[in-house]
């Protein structure tokens, strides 16, 4: 057994592939040694389609709750490489666990966009199957999705299947305790589990300082022994890559992987936060200026890989996308009364049952004519 | 017929549901090879490898979370919390996961989860080792919580916890571990939701769970030989889900109920029970529903925690409060002048 943490530290630098003004760098040694491979135009083609649809999307959200259509919205505009890129680089047999911060990475997933938005919407909890779809519920308490992600890890590798778990997680998240024993059940027990924390600089209120004395988040891995790595999380080819790179580790048995990503929320933490109390301007132009997309859009026109045709066609794609959303986001979602007792048990209690009889007389009164359950 | 223990029962039924499910995954603190401080697990690592009963870190929420975890790839975990008051590090995972995942995603993903937890005292436990929590989870839906009080309901619900495809809070009186009886196992007892009438008597019902069924019924004997009072004892065996109809049927008949819980009683299963007992039987009863509990105080050091526990002598007192003679019971009035 090696003793030694070389094997797993991160860069001493986030890991870059594009530079802000979207031409490639030159690889350190360290990121050439750990096989961090430039992703080809049409992968890259790809998660710019995607991020261009994702953030779409998220506008049409946060329009939403203008309109009262959705309770509440945390943006992840500005997180669009990370919320895209980890998600698109999965394979359908893999599970992911996301968090309230990561709607777009549900439709990058291929959920569909209402279910997706189902607890934001407030017509139930969780609008998609998880089975079927492979993703968790949105998770909501911070950091309990971690120790759920290396059970899941671990339950896949017990089937062989080579199945992976993607965890996202939250800067804050860390700090919870949840966060730690997941990353230490996931190393004892060798769990193909990759932890991608997006570090959007604040929590809520709270800016990272006062979660860590940390270098970076990454090193929070070395403690548990697992390989770590930190990434510029606006560079949609390095998020990529590592992410990448975070999943053959992982489906090669050699155990699960962190990834700290860098970036920022350019919204307020939801529609109802007013992010003015506690940052300053300046701080959201300058990062507004290391804008992924334009990034990787710089990039592909560049190579040619990115034509005007092909672009208009994306924009109109997106246009459609969130004209759907729209359109069936404003008609009233279904609410059933009765079905609040259908799935607190399989079978409901006498109890439950009582209740539910309760409430339907309710509803008969209040509607003078017999509902169903 | 052999003589079996209660800690037996549970080991017999771990063992059965292991070899009857390769989806059983039994794990947790001291789990394997030791078998478990209460030795509970004794010999199922060896038997049926390390893949199938395993030590985890020493980490509550991790443990639960694991499991949940798990559970969506189609296992069923059966966790271990050392101790009742252990379990605390793992509630937020309890009550906002393993309770909620099947409501949450409209019965999509159900947490078919046990949770064995030793609980309650009387084994002379410094602190920390004998709270009864089972408060905590009865209070949140989503959960059964199930607690045994003979060697063959041990067995028996154990294997319906397990075969569940609803979370479980599987409490475990340890005063009780010890405890024996003639029995030939497997044996399948009443399912879950249902309680038992363990003693029959005319005169008062005494509702109890968990380690004190046996005082209730200890209780009951001594009422009867020294003041000719006829005791019904009902062991609720499961408290979620909830037996209202044993137990009004009994105290209907009896017309008199005294509810028996370790359990400090300030907002508590017994509390509870009183309170459905009043609900449903009202014109049947000639006194007030009572309560016996442990004190509202934090769990007391071994040499106290005879005052705290409700014992026979509390139980009796009680029984004699319930307005035999046509009087008021003035009581409670005494103690606030
Ligand atoms: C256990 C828990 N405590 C507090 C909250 C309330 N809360 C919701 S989001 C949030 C900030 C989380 O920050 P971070 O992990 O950085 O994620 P981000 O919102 O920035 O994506 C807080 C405190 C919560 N959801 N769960
Ligand atoms: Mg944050």
């Amino acid at each position: 057994m090696s003793t030694g943490v070389q094997h797993l530290l991160p860069c001493a630098e986030p890991v870059q592939l594009l530079t802000e003004d979207g031409t490639r760098t030159d690889p350190t040694s360290e990121v050439r040694e750990r096989g961090y491979a430039f992703p080809s135009d049409e992968d890259l083609l790809a998660v710019w389609r995607q991020m261009v649809i994702g953030r779409r999307f998220d506008a049409q959200a946060t329009a939403l709750t203008k309109q009262g259509r959705l309770a509440v919205y945390p943006s992840s505009r500005g997180q669009d490489a990370c919320q895209v890129a980890p998600v698109l680089a999965l394979q359908e047999q893999d599970w992911f666990f996301p968090t309230y911060r990561d709607s777009m990475a549900l439709i990058s997933r291929g959920l569909d966009p209402v279910e997706a938005l189902t607890l934001l919407r407030g017509s139930w909890h969780c609008g998609y199957d998880p089975a079927a779809t492979r993703t968790a519920p949105q998770c909501t308490p911070l950091a309990t999705q971690a120790p759920h992600a290396a059970g899941a890890g671990h339950g896949m590798a017990r089937r062989g299947e080579g199945g992976l778990a993607l965890c996202f997680i939250g800067d804050g998240g860390t700090s919870e305790g949840d966060f730690h024993e997941g990353l230490n059940f996931a190393a004892v027990f060798n769990a193909p589990t990759v932890f991608f924390v997006q570090n959007n600089r604040y929590a809520i209120s709270v800016p990272l300082a006062r979660q860590t004395k940390a270098p970076s988040l990454a090193y929070k891995g070395i403690g548990y022994g697992i390989r770590s790595e930190q990434v510029d999380g606006n560079d949609p080819a390095a998020v990529l890559a590592v992410t990448r790179a975070a999943y053959e580790h992982a489906r090669a048995g050699r155990g699960p992987f962190l990834i700290e990503a860098h970036t920022y929320r350019l919204e307020a933490h939801t529609n109802a936060d007013d992010a003015t109390r506690y940052r300053q301007a300046d701080e959201v132009t300058q990062w507004s200026g290391r804008d992924p997309i334009a990034r990787l859009r710089t990039y592909l026109v560049g190579t040619g890989a990115l034509t005007p045709e092909r672009e208009e066609q994306v924009a109109a794609e997106a246009e459609e996308y969130a004209a759907d959303v729209r359109e069936r986001m404003n008609r009233e979602p279904e609410v059933a009364p009765l079905s609040l007792f259908d799935h607190v048990y399989a079978e409901p209690t006498p109890q439950l049952r009582e209740q539910a009889a309760m409430v339907a007389a309710e509803l008969e009164d209040a509607h003078g004519s017999e509902v169903t359950a | 017929m052999s003589t079996t223990t209660f800690a037996q029962a549970l080991n017999r039924a771990l063992r059965d549901s292991l070899a009857e499910d390769d989806n059983v995954l039994v794990f947790g603190e001291d789990v394997g090879q030791l078998g478990g401080v209460f030795r509970i697990t004794d010999g199922l690592t060896a038997d049926f490898g390390e893949e199938r009963c395993f030590d985890t870190p020493l980490a509550e929420a991790g443990i639960a979370g694991f499991a949940v975890g798990l559970a969506m790839q189609g296992f069923r975990p059966v966790i271990e919390m050392q101790f009742d008051a252990f379990g605390y590090p793992a509630f937020e995972q309890v009550v906002s996961h393993i309770a909620k995942m099947r409501n949450r995603t409209q019965g999509r993903l159900g947490m078919p989860i046990v949770i064995r937890m030793p609980f309650a005292g009387g084994i002379g436990g410094v602190e920390h080792h004998c709270d009864s929590s089972e408060g905590y989870y009865a209070h949140t839906p989503g959960l059964h919580v199930v607690t045994p009080a003979t060697p063959a309901d041990a067995y028996s619900l154990l294997r319906e916890a397990i075969a569940s495809d609803d979370p479980v809070v599987f409490m475990e009186p340890k005063a009780l571990y010890w405890s024996k009886a003639e029995l030939e196992l497997p044996v399948t007892t009443e399912p879950f939701g249902r309680a038992a009438v363990r003693r029959e008597g005319t005169d008062v019902t005494l509702v109890a769970y968990g380690p004190q069924v046996p005082n209730a019924l200890r209780a009951a004997e001594v009422a009867e030989q020294e003041e000719g009072w006829s005791v019904e004892v009902v062991d609720l065996r499961t408290i979620v889900p909830f037996d209202d109809e044993t137990v009004a049927a009994s105290v209907r008949r009896t017309g008199r109920c005294v509810v028996v819980s370790e359990a400090q009683g300030f907002g508590g299963v017994g509390g509870e029970v009183a309170a459905r007992v009043a609900e449903r039987c009202f014109h049947s009863l000639a006194a007030p529903v009572l309560r016996v509990t442990g004190l509202d105080i934090p769990y007391p050091p071994p040499k106290l925690e005879h005052t705290h526990l409700p014992g026979v002598d509390r139980i009796l007192d009680t029984i004699a409060r319930l307005q035999w003679d046509d009087q008021p019971d003035t009581t409670h009035l005494a103690a606030t002048r």
